[in-house]
């Protein structure tokens, strides 16, 4: 400690946690592969060695080299630009995915949890309710029925994952709801729809960041199970599922194609889950305390 | 407590009839039938075919008479296995889909609790140091990459295990680790925070002071409210090994009702699709009420009511 005081803005909440995150050498770790993926998904058109579909049957199935890097699979299509053209589809769906699910969960939630009494009592049962529900099979069937293409597939997604956010929203709500600033803003006048937004949902923040970067993984690994079974990304297209499906098809003769897709996918969750935990840990200093 | 079983068992029958109607109408409201193929069939043909299996009734009455058979424990006809009953169908699949779960909750369970329960009592300990960089693999690498890992390293490169298929014990291991590796993996966190957590309490002290052997103060004393977490992830964790089985089935060819719930859904074998749907949702209902009353057995702090 320095004997200077520090700036009050320096020992907000939210500088306090950042700067229990940046100590989190595990987290930055997670966060700065994080980047460098989503940098190259992202770019993948413009820093791929080929185009994503051209098809070489000449150099069909090739362990790696240095004209391809990670391999060419049996249409003699590159590996790394599928990979990287895979990464692409795979954040998009991830974070596009726990965007919708947010949206319905922090509603959901946080109305529940505004509004009280017997609206949230039966709001809650139905959540209950949906919990029982085996979802996943829900989800096969729209992707089988309504058509396998992307939009569907985060819809869907997005769609089956809101329950428990909508659960911490709620819980968060319910237990701000009663203090005194809020009481203060009501005396004021201040209509319930602004003091939603304005009071209680950005000091409910902390947990609902916490669980949507715990969401992205959850969602990305559900995208690559549907892609597995054939019924998430359609060929040509790829995502690290498909890719994985195919390799798992194809891995007694050609394992690279299995490995390098499989390590990309679990190296993101792993990274994704190394900031998950670093951020609950930086948010909720109580929960390391106990640990 | 018996009145509290049969109270939910009662409340099973508004969520199955959800779930039932739900998944009836998301198949027939999509575009495409069951008989619809490449090769157009006759006029006649089709209207017979369809008259058989009263798909040419008005959806109302097909939805009426599918929530009557269903009511009486009769699932219907299978549309593309003509001579089978779904009954049938899901009678052969459910015992191998059931069998391959319970092995893979038992190695999560084992696994993962022998784990988290020793890295919580050493903890940072080169011990703990191991198992929870291993658990954080383990939650980290889908089971469809595993899986086929597992089979080039065990079957196709050692040769000591079946590559695929079903019948013997041997066919069993590489399937069941596969499914069980993620929840062993998030099993052991979640005892090894248990653990921490229970640990340093007044009641452990207690025990640890009138003498007890260490190993009765953790098994006797501290182990069961420190697994009260794993108890409540039970729940959520056994319908996702229901639904992973959907893909390790896939994977090591294994006869179970995952691949008829494909099958059937890419088919548009409405009455399969269903009949899968709905003895999935049973088995899950079922399972959550255990785990509420073994919770309520291992937590005398809660009530049953």
């Amino acid at each position: 400690m320095s004997g200077r005081l520090p700036h009050p803005s320096e020992v907000s909440p939210w500088h306090d946690a950042l700067r229990r995150l940046r100590r989190n050498r595990l987290a930055m770790a997670g966060l700065a592969l994080l980047v460098l993926f989503v940098t190259a998904g992202f770019l993948a058109s413009w820093i791929a060695p080929y185009p994503y579909d051209k098809t070489d049957l000449r150099h069909g199935a090739k362990p790696p080299t240095f004209q391809h890097l990670l391999g060419t699979d049996e249409l003699g299509r590159d590996l790394l630009t599928r990979t990287l053209f895979g990464a692409r589809i795979s954040f998009a769906v991830g974070i596009l995915a726990t965007l919708v699910s947010l949206t319905i969960g922090v509603t959901y939630g946080s109305l529940a949890g505004y509004v009280g009494g017997r609206v949230d009592h039966v709001m809650m049962r139905i959540v209950d309710i949906l919990y029982g529900l085996p979802f996943m099979f829900f989800v096969i069937l729209l992707m089988v029925l309504l058509g396998r293409n992307i939009l569907n597939l985060f819809i869907a997604l997005g769609a089956v994952q809101w329950l428990t956010m909508a659960r911490i929203v709620r819980g968060q709500i319910l237990s701000l709801r009663s203090r005194e600033f809020v009481l203060s803003a009501h005396a004021m006048g201040a209509s319930p729809r602004r003091i939603l937004v304005r009071h209680l949902l950005p000091n409910a923040l902390g947990p609902i960041v916490v669980y949507a970067t715990l969401t992205v993984p959850a969602v990305m690994l559900e995208e690559a199970f549907l892609s597995f079974l054939g019924l998430g990304v359609q060929p040509p297209m790829a995502s690290w599922g498909s890719l994985a499906s195919e390799g798992a098809a194809a891995m007694e003769v050609y394992p690279w194609l299995i490995i390098f897709p499989g390590c990309a996918l679990t190296v993101t969750l792993l990274s994704l889950n190394f900031l998950g935990d670093g951020l609950r840990d930086a948010l909720d200093p109580q929960v390391t305390a106990r640990r | 407590m018996v009145s509290f079983i049969l109270r939910r068992v009662a409340g099973f029958i508004p969520v199955l009839f959800v779930i039932v109607s739900l998944s009836f109408f998301i198949m027939r409201l999509a575009p495409g039938g069951p008989f619809d193929q490449d090769r157009a069939l006759p006029e006649q043909v089709r209207a017979n075919i369809e008259a058989r299996y009263h798909l040419d009734e008005p959806l109302w009455t097909q939805y009426f008479r599918y929530l009557g058979d269903v009511t009486r424990g009769d699932l219907g006809p299978s549309f593309r296995y003509p001579d089978r009953s779904v009954n049938e169908l899901l009678g052969l699949g459910f015992p191998v889909s059931l069998l391959l779960g319970s092995c893979a909750m038992t190695v999560a369970l084992l696994a993962g609790g022998t784990a988290g329960l020793l890295a919580g009592v050493r903890r940072n300990s080169l011990v703990d140091y191991l198992t929870m960089s291993l658990a954080l693999g383990g939650v980290s690498v889908p089971n469809f990459v595993l899986g086929p890992i597992l089979m080039l390293v065990f079957a196709l490169g050692l040769g000591w295990l079946p590559v695929a298929g079903w019948g013997t014990w041997r066919h069993l291991i590489l399937p069941s680790l596969t499914l069980g590796a993620f929840y062993a993996a998030y099993v052991a966190r979640l005892t090894r925070a248990g653990m921490l957590e229970v640990i340093g309490q007044d009641f452990i002290r207690t025990a640890r002071a009138k003498g007890l052997r260490e190993a009765a103060v953790v098994l006797r004393h501290a182990l069961p409210s420190a697994i009260l977490p794993v108890v409540t992830y039970l729940g959520p964790a056994s319908a996702a090994v229901l639904t992973g089985s959907v893909v390790i089935e896939t994977i090591f060819s294994i006869p179970g009702i995952g691949r008829y719930f494909v099958g059937g859904a890419l088919n548009r074998d409405y009455t399969l699709v269903l009949g899968t749907v709905v003895s999935y949702s049973v088995l899950l209902l079922t399972l959550n009420l255990a785990v509420d009353v073994l919770y309520a057995w291992l937590d005398p702090r809660v009530q049953i009511r």
